[in-house]
């Protein structure tokens, strides 16, 4: 049978990515993030997830407002990596699990009545890979997990409410658990904590709100679930209502909380808490 | 759960369909970027690649004088303004230092640890 061996919350921020490509992970300036992540792919280690789903964001690679989907799963036995604009990154392309994307298709379409836009194709970037990079570092040509993403819109509202993110996450665990072979499963929420990235309030954090957000994820998901778009971006900045693809990590992932670290050097406050089960 | 924008929040714009369909064409423009051969396109010939897409006179201004600050009020999304930031040279920081209104390195000078970029 299917499992959830863990969730995992954790910030995508872009820059993180040429950081693992040039081999500046030691720098001190970077060295808290990396620091904070050994724990955690030791614990991954010990779990031995076969398949990780990862809960984020397009920005504007493959996506396009033309046809935009309020949820998007990868239906596919590969991912290629996309080219944002700054050209593709040296990394394999990575290995999907055709078998249980259908299954999580039909179940959750099915029997939990959310009307997935399932994709055939997804050339994944750095909402995706960045937590694949922190969590999962790849070899020369694999990665260590086959991965499906959940793509949400968090760009262009009107945006799933943080409740339906939640509610994902909720038929997401029951998905899995209906699954007939044994494969063991890490979701991952993606994206946030605190940041602005236009207009003049650009560079705008707010640790006490990612802390406290936090706290409510751990010991009160479904409260946490009835914050509002307007709330978020008010206290947090517009772009932190990516916020809400946390909430289906936690729907998902309901054990107990391992690991949690806070790091907010510039102008994304790069939060981490993870949980088993 | 009801409405989840009630109000504005100073110093942001809220990327809503209205700001979407308005920032058509910029991000249009933009998402080509994504190509190798349109940014080799775009470097060569920024008036014909901008003529190609359509922009107004208006939209083609704010691209000339890279004004990111006007150009996100004009609809571009922040994720699409990257893209054309990179095109010409400009990282979001230095982006982000002229929407503040300050240089890069005042921008900088607020930052706890300015090397984690």
């Amino acid at each position: 049978m299917g499992k959830i061996v863990g969730g995992i919350g954790l910030s995508h921020v872009p820059s993180v990515g040429p950081v693992v490509d040039r081999n500046r992970m030691h720098e001190p300036a970077w060295k808290p993030l990396f620091d904070a992540y050994v724990p955690v792919r030791e614990w991954l280690q010990r779990l031995k997830p076969d398949v990780a789903i990862v809960v984020y964001n397009d920005h504007a690679a493959d996506f396009s407002f033309d046809k935009y989907p309020t949820f998007a799963l990868g239906v596919a036995e590969r991912y290629p990596i996309g080219d944002e604009g700054f050209g593709t990154r040296p990394l394999p392309e990575v290995k999907g699990d055709l078998d249980l994307s259908i299954h999580l298709s039909e179940s959750l379409i099915y029997e939990h009545e959310f009307d997935l836009t399932l994709c055939q194709e997804i050339a994944v970037e750095h909402g995706f890979l960045v937590p694949m990079n922190l969590c999962f570092p790849h070899m020369k040509d694999a990665w260590p997990v086959r991965a499906i993403p959940l793509q949400v819109n968090v760009v262009q509202h009107p945006l799933p409410t943080a409740r339906r993110c939640w509610r994902l996450g909720q038929a997401l665990r029951a998905a899995v658990q209906a699954y007939p072979a044994d494969v063991r499963v890490v979701v991952m929420g993606t994206g946030g904590m605190s940041h602005q990235l236009q207009g003049k309030r650009f560079g705008f954090m707010n640790e006490k709100f990612d802390q406290w957000f936090m706290d409510r994820l751990e010991a009160a998901p479904e409260e946490l679930a009835t914050i509002t778009h307007q709330k978020i971006m008010e206290e947090a900045g517009a772009e932190a209502v990516e916020l809400i693809m946390w909430l289906t990590m936690r729907g998902a992932a309901r054990g107990k909380r391992v690991d949690r670290h806070y790091y907010a050097p510039m102008t994304t406050g790069m939060g981490l808490v993870t949980f088993e089960g | 759960m009801g409405r989840q924008v009630t109000g504005s929040i100073p110093d942001t714009s809220v990327f809503d369909l209205r700001l979407s369909l308005r920032g058509k064409r910029l991000n249009r423009l933009c998402a080509a970027l994504c190509s190798p051969a349109e940014r080799d396109a775009f470097k060569r010939d920024e008036e014909a690649c901008m003529a190609r897409f359509q922009l107004t006179d208006a939209e083609k201004a704010l691209i000339r004088s890279r004004d990111f600050k006007g150009l996100i009020e004009a609809g571009t999304n922040i994720y699409y303004l990257l893209k054309i930031g990179s095109v010409t040279g400009n990282g979001l920081y230095q982006m982000g230092a002229q929407m503040r209104g300050e240089t890069y390195q005042q921008f900088l000078a607020t930052r706890k640890i300015s090397d984690a970029r």
